[in-house]
């Protein structure tokens, strides 16, 4: 099912046409409306004009998540303040959030890309769909809400939290698709547990969209068990829009990203350069299409890579690959590079582990991980416990090639955050 | 020759584990009349054999502890020496391994049950049947 087929069909050469076109048109547009990007340009000695093909774009300067926050709250604004009818905010751990502005037709561009994903994977006008991200300044719920309107589906705003309500929602309205983080989906499933209840029977769900944190191809099919549905990655960040950058189709491999609106690059987070085609590095975006606050060349912090072959659903539109890490939550131990997401991708893997756990982090060469043994697959024998903490021990080690320190923990005894979940504490002073 | 049920609920080791567990059968009513503990360092295993293990096991579940129930071997020792090798010889000639065991002390006082864990429990009593 197509959104805008003539547009997600469009031949890569029509597609990179119309990218330069639109890169141009940005570049002289943010240069004469956007105090930051004239200054920057002048700085860096860039003009618009020297970028002549999309190879050219490697020259215009990068956008950090700092220059963001410096410039807080409207130095990157190109239009009056008049023009913008929505504002968003990230938060940063430290210092000021980062502003986000929209004007009307950047929503309706916005609620058309998230269209396009609900679409193609199967969302009709006849469908449910309870949005359990948060409302408010956080993008995940409004611009979702925005786009599941617009495809005529029956939205329902839940936000995040308060699961019992959620459960009755689902069941007296017949969900048929959530839009959800992991971690929350992960929590919804152990209650339906606890309750002593299949999910599988008691709602009429079809699908989940999950977005918002990193989780492995393990914690998919785990969900998607749980509650017998399909569940679609999804792909967005607040400064790109939030949800709807990219969104995978009913093929499930790889998330197809809008290249009519942003140009993706992957670059080496350490020198800044682009790499080949299909080589893991950070992911970087430029908006093509945003009036009220383009932004050029950002440096998501996001690792991945793309896929360069073509789709069998027919979308030219490129894809990317799951997010493996953020360039920042990676974690050195004995000098090894490690991302939690290696670590969640081999506990899911294991039987008899329940899907809380917790990285602490102690000292240079200490590495903890805490983890919840699995309720029933407790048979009360201790050589089978220490049989699976050595298990655990064993296959972590040979994944990050540095010995873990495994701590087995009862069930339902790790923290739970219905939102983003934190998975790592690092007590190091570093 | 019988058999009792016993709980094994898994434990993390920190302080008032014990306390958390032992409430809940104050609470109900529930009489404690054998108990074990195997700890492995930063976990360990805890064993009861209650009066009431059905019940207990669902209080416990409630709650959210991993618990698992089976049967084990009661066996009434013969109080005098080589009482507890007669029941070893015959386990090992049959082989069937002990996993664990404690001992259960009646109301009466004046004899012991040996509680024993093990792997093949239907060839355990089995061997046993009429020689103990």
């Amino acid at each position: 099912m197509f959104w805008d087929p003539k547009i997600e069909k469009l031949s890569r050469e029509k597609l990179e046409k119309l990218q330069l076109e639109r890169l141009k048109k940005t570049l002289q547009y943010v240069f004469s409306r956007s105090p930051f990007y004239k200054k920057r340009f002048t700085e860096k000695k860039f003009r618009p004009s020297m970028v002549k093909s999309l190879d050219g774009l490697a020259r215009v300067p990068f956008t950090y998540i700092d220059d963001l926050r410096k410039n807080y709250p409207y130095g990157l604004l190109a239009v009056d303040k008049s023009e913008t009818v929505r504002l968003h905010t990230s938060s940063g751990t430290t210092g000021k959030p980062k502003a986000i502005f929209f004007t009307r037709d950047d929503i309706g561009r916005g609620a058309d890309l998230i269209a396009r994903c609900l679409v193609m994977t199967g969302v009709t006008k006849k469908d449910v769909l309870q949005n359990m991200m948060s409302y408010g300044l956080f993008t995940g719920g409004l611009v979702m809400h925005y786009g599941a309107e617009k495809v005529g589906a029956l939205v329902i705003p839940a936000g995040i939290g308060n699961t019992d309500r959620q459960l009755m929602l689902m069941q007296d309205f017949g969900t048929t698709s959530i839009h959800i983080t992991p971690s929350y989906a992960l929590y919804i499933a152990d209650v339906f547990e606890k309750k002593g209840l299949d999910p599988r029977k008691e709602l009429k769900l079809k699908r989940a969209y999950m977005g918002a944190e990193p989780h492995s191809e393990e914690t998919r099919r785990k969900i998607e068990s749980a509650f017998g549905i399909d569940v679609y990655n999804s792909y967005g960040l607040s400064e790109m829009n939030g949800p709807g950058v990219a969104f995978e189709c009913q093929y499930k491999d790889g998330m197809h990203l809008w290249e009519d609106h942003f140009i993706m690059e992957i670059i080496d987070p350490v020198t800044g350069r682009q790499l080949p085609p299909g080589q893991e590095g950070e992911l970087v975006l430029t908006t093509l299409c945003r009036v009220g606050m383009p932004i050029l060349r950002y440096r998501t912090k996001d690792i991945t890579r793309i896929i360069t072959a073509p789709c069998r659903c027919g979308r030219t539109h490129r894809r990317i690959a799951r997010i493996t890490g953020r360039s920042d939550d990676m974690f050195i131990i004995k000098g090894v590079n490690i991302f939690p997401q290696q670590i969640e991708r081999v506990l899911m893997g294991i039987k008899g582990v329940a899907r809380n756990y917790l990285i602490q982090l102690e000292s240079y060469d200490e590495l903890i991980v805490k983890v919840e043994i699995q309720k029933r697959s407790f048979d009360g024998s201790v050589d089978h416990m220490a049989g699976l903490k050595a298990e655990i021990e064993g296959k972590l080690r040979a994944e990050l090639l540095v010995r873990p320190k495994i701590e087995l923990h009862e069930p339902g005894s790790l923290p739970v955050s219905e939102g983003k979940a934190k998975r790592v504490i690092d007590n190091r002073k570093l | 020759m019988k058999t009792v049920r016993q709980l094994s609920i898994f434990a993390e080791n920190k302080v008032g584990k014990i306390e958390t567990l032992t409430k809940v059968f104050a609470d109900n009513k529930i009489n404690i009349l054998a108990f074990n503990i195997t700890s492995m360092g930063d976990f360990g295993v805890i064993k009861f054999v209650l009066d009431k293990p059905e019940e207990a096991s669902k209080l416990l579940k409630k709650d959210g502890h991993a618990v698992s129930v089976k049967d084990i071997l009661a066996i009434e020792m013969n109080d005098r020496p080589g009482g507890m090798y007669e029941v070893a010889k015959i386990l090992g000639q049959n082989s069937v391994n002990i996993e664990n065991a404690y001992v259960l002390v009646p109301k009466a006082r004046d004899k012991a049950l040996l509680l024993v864990e093990v792997t093949k429990i239907n060839e355990a009593l089995k061997a046993l049947e009429g020689k103990i």
